[in-house]
């Protein structure tokens, strides 16, 4: 018998004990219920010293800042952190860094038993008394759970947290019954609210829309917008003017798209629906229409993280890319990226899928505005390297755009337009011209965390920032 | 130059500074309090803007309060002289 | 002819995050404004913003215009006192009825040029939005060295006679075709009213495209969305340029052999056609950015 009544109960059973590691994965977003539960459950029963590896925290997951404060959370491994958590490991209260990975290296890293999880707690939008989930019903249906696959495969014990049980057998099915070892029923999993937005929204910013204008025109002179394109961007507001841009100029030149990947908003969706591209991979629903597609269109298929990153899985969908679309907190003028930290160095996001698509991609763009108030987004060396250079061809700010000089046939297609082709050095020089050298922020010797390439190498240690 | 009365100039919106200026007739210097969303990369910056303007303005003796959003030099230095000239 | 002013962009003055990014929209020229967009009780603090953004921000090739209150605002003096630096190009004059409007104006800019160690004189333009404006345009426009374009301010000049702006806008066509012919007597530009509802994008082209028939060398604007859009209706087509191209090679083989009438196509060149071609050639150059 799965079904287990209480969450006390099924935490007895899963064996969970001092030390070990729990796992959750963050498709609920910020309206998720079941991360905080958890850690207030183990608390309340005197569990501690636990890591924890959700995919990804965010700020409705502040409960955490209190159980690393009393002993219950003693490490965190995960691919994205926001909100007041982040800010206030910043100021170094935790002793082990967390450790930081992309999506592909978590599914990496779970398989390869690197990260080893002892009980995988998923929240599960419908489930059914043997354990069978998926993300598209319920009222807090969160459409692809792309996150959780690794989870259930290879997690030791697997709980399946549900707000609604579905009569034997679920239909559809995600992840089956074979990987799930009990089922809780709560009232509520999560606030939909918070889980997907209503619809993500192109920005109003003109700048921001200048930088979706000139991306739109790098992609078309690059040659790769042409038919069979396979297309990524990100969910913020220039991304999708990007989306939008190209969509413009698909239709002009009448060309079809073959897949689009990611982060699935109704951009993404309305594309496919218009016969601008055939499928869409889904490793992750970012508003209710991408949730309603993927419920309804049959070309809009859910992914793992495995499928879609995983470097030792036998092949990855990230490779298969044409374009992708990234953003920066930071770019230095060897193209490394960080995404990790604000200027400030304080922890504010993490790479998710940002080193796995610029390492797959054939074709990988940087839009950032030139700076964010005061702020420049060029500078002398990123505080945190999460995406390195080498993956990044060319950065497209609203007052120029810089080629990698790796990619120097990529400058040559380019430098032929009328697009404002200059160096990565002019532009630091621009925005310093404009807005003054920043000075820089100092930093202790306390490492707050290690960023893990998509093998599993450290390529940054992030300390901790002294800030007025 | 004389400061008579309390006066504010500029606003709180993205790139802009807010300053509040008010008379400090006891010969007591310059007070200055900085408040800014990029004070770890441009504090110093904003101080010795702060300072410069006062000293060209010939203001000896006030209680400056600055609000900044990540404001430029420029505007950091409009905004001042715009306050120290509606506090005459 | 001079510089491009098919697009000119009406920035707030007091708006320090839209002035410091005055170069990015890629319009032609940028308006700050100290009138209609800054309220009374911060006239003040805005001149001393852009006297401040004038000298400290680049603007690159774009040309830097203020317009400036009105004369009989009590607020003009201080307003040019502030602003004329030698990084400004123009100021935008609002309200101008009479030609001895704008000689009031140039004479005291003169005289604070000089007291400035200006070199270039700044450029005015006139904006014309009243009927008495509209009845003045060619004295206005004959008024000064100074003067560069007329703008029309439409909205304003609709209800000074009386009347409400539509969608056809044939309420402004005779006021829009004697400020054409006005600029064009005087051997300056027309520079035609914004359109004011932002989202309604076809509708801005369809007047945009009027103005341009009408004779306009530009159109103003409100919002850097509106720039793409005006900028193409102004901006002469490929058939357009190929044309003027090959109006100019029929004329240079002519003049080689000698030949007194050039045709193309079986019609005769005439000078008209010869200047319109020249034009375009020299506008399509502008905007390669060869002139």
């Amino acid at each position: 018998m799965k079904v287990i009544n209480t969450l006390e109960e099924v935490i007895k059973k899963s064996g969970l004990k001092d030390g070990m590691t729990i796992s959750f994965h963050h498709h609920l977003r910020n309206g998720d219920f079941v991360l905080n539960s958890v850690l207030n459950k183990v608390a309340e029963m005197g569990i501690k010293d636990l890591t924890i590896a959700p995919s990804s925290v965010f700020p409705v997951h502040i409960d955490i800042i209190d159980h690393i404060k009393n002993g219950v959370v003693k490490k965190i491994e995960c691919n994205y952190m926001s909100g007041k958590v982040g800010e206030v490991i910043s100021e170094g209260i935790m002793d082990q860094p967390v450790v930081f990975r992309s999506h592909g290296g978590r599914a990496r890293a779970i398989a390869s038993g690197e990260l080893k999880i002892d009980v995988a707690f998923l929240a599960a939008p419908a489930a059914d008394s043997e354990g069978n989930i998926n993300g598209i019903n319920g009222k807090a249906a969160c459409g692809s759970l792309g996150y959780a696959f690794s989870d259930a495969r290879y997690a030791d014990k697997v709980i399946a947290i549900t707000d609604n049980i579905e009569e034997y057998p679920l239909t559809p099915v995600s992840i089956d019954q074979t990987y799930v070892d009990y089922v809780l029923e709560v009232e509520e999993i999560g606030d939909p609210e918070g889980i997907v937005s209503g619809t993500t929204q192109i920005t109003q910013d003109p700048v921001g829309l200048k930088i979706a204008e000139y991306t739109a025109e790098v992609i078309e002179e690059s040659g790769l917008l042409k038919d069979g394109l396979n297309f990524q961007t990100g969910a913020g507001g220039t991304s999708l003017a990007v989306a939008d841009k190209l969509k413009d100029k698909m239709i002009e030149k009448n060309i079809t798209g073959n897949f689009a990947m990611g982060g699935i908003t109704s951009y993404l969706v309305n594309m496919m629906e218009e016969g601008l591209f055939k499928s869409i991979l889904d490793v992750q629903c970012f508003d209710l229409d991408a949730v309603r597609s993927i419920r309804e269109n049959i070309e809009h298929q859910e992914i793992s993280s495995s499928w879609y990153a995983n470097t030792e899985s036998k092949s990855c969908a990230v490779d298969m890319l044409d374009v992708v679309i990234l953003g920066a907190t930071e770019i230095d003028t060897d193209f490394n990226v960080n995404v990790l930290t604000n200027s400030n160095g304080v922890i504010m996001g993490g790479s998710g899928g940002h080193n796995d698509t610029a390492a797959g991609a054939n074709l990988t763009i940087v839009v950032a505005p030139l700076f964010r108030t005061r702020l420049p987004i060029v500078v002398d060396k990123v505080l945190a390297k999460t995406t390195p250079g080498e993956h990044i061809d060319v950065l497209v700010t609203e007052r120029g755009i810089a080629v990698n000089p790796a990619n120097q046939e990529l400058y040559k297609k380019l430098k032929k337009t009328n697009l404002p082709i200059t160096t990565i050095e002019k532009l630091k020089e621009e925005a310093e011209k404009v807005a003054g050298k920043p000075q820089k922020v100092e930093f202790s010797d306390n490492i707050i965390a290690l960023v893990e390439a998509r093998d599993g190498e450290i390529i940054d240690k992030v300390r901790q920032p002294l800030l007025k | 130059m004389k400061l008579i009365k309390s006066s504010q100039a500029g606003s709180l919106e993205s790139n802009d500074v807010l300053v509040l200026v008010k008379p400090e007739n006891d010969n007591t210097g310059i007070k200055l309090e900085i408040d800014s969303i990029v004070i770890n990369q441009f504090g110093d910056r904003i101080k010795e803007i702060v300072e410069q303007k006062l000293a060209a303005m010939k203001i000896e003796n006030a209680y400056i309060k600055i609000k900044d959003k990540g404001a430029l030099d420029c505007t950091i230095e409009a905004r001042i002289e715009a306050a120290i000239k509606r506090a005459q | 002819m001079e510089k491009l002013r098919q697009t000119m962009l009406f920035i707030p003055g007091n708006n320090p995050g839209m002035v410091q990014n005055g170069v990015v929209f890629d319009s032609d020229s940028v308006i700050f404004d100290l009138e209609d967009a800054v309220s009374l009780k911060e006239k003040d603090t805005a001149r001393i913003l852009l006297k401040h953004a004038l000298v400290n921000i680049d603007y690159g090739s774009v040309e830097v215009v203020v317009r400036i209150n009105a004369l009989d605002s009590d607020l003009l003096n201080e307003d040019l006192e502030a602003i004329v630096k030698p990084q400004l190009d123009t100021i935008l004059v609002p309200k101008i009825n009479t030609a001895d409007d704008i000689k009031q104006v140039d004479e005291i800019l003169t005289k604070i040029e000089k007291e400035n160690d200006i070199e270039s004189p700044i450029k005015l333009i006139a904006l014309v939005e009243t009927a008495l404006g509209v009845e003045n345009a060619f004295s206005i426009a004959a008024s000064s060295e100074r003067m560069t374009a007329i703008l029309f301010g439409g909205e304003d000049f609709t209800a000074d006679i009386r009347t409400e702006r539509t969608d056809r806008g044939e309420e402004i066509d005779y006021a829009r075709s004697r400020i054409v012919v006005g600029c064009r007597a005087a051997g300056i530009d027309a520079i035609d009213t914004p359109y004011s509802d932002i989202n309604n994008l076809d509708g801005l082209a369809k007047d945009a495209k009027r103005a341009k028939r009408l004779g306009f060398e530009g159109k103003s604007l409100i919002s850097p969305k509106q720039i793409n859009i005006v900028n193409k209706i102004f901006s002469p087509t490929e058939e357009e340029v190929n044309w003027a191209k090959r109006v100019v090679r029929a004329i240079e083989r002519a003049e080689k052999e000698g030949k007194g009438v050039i045709s193309l196509d079986g019609k005769m060149i005439d000078a008209p056609i010869v200047n319109r071609a020249k034009r375009i050639i020299n506008i399509a150059a502008k905007k390669e950015g060869v002139l």
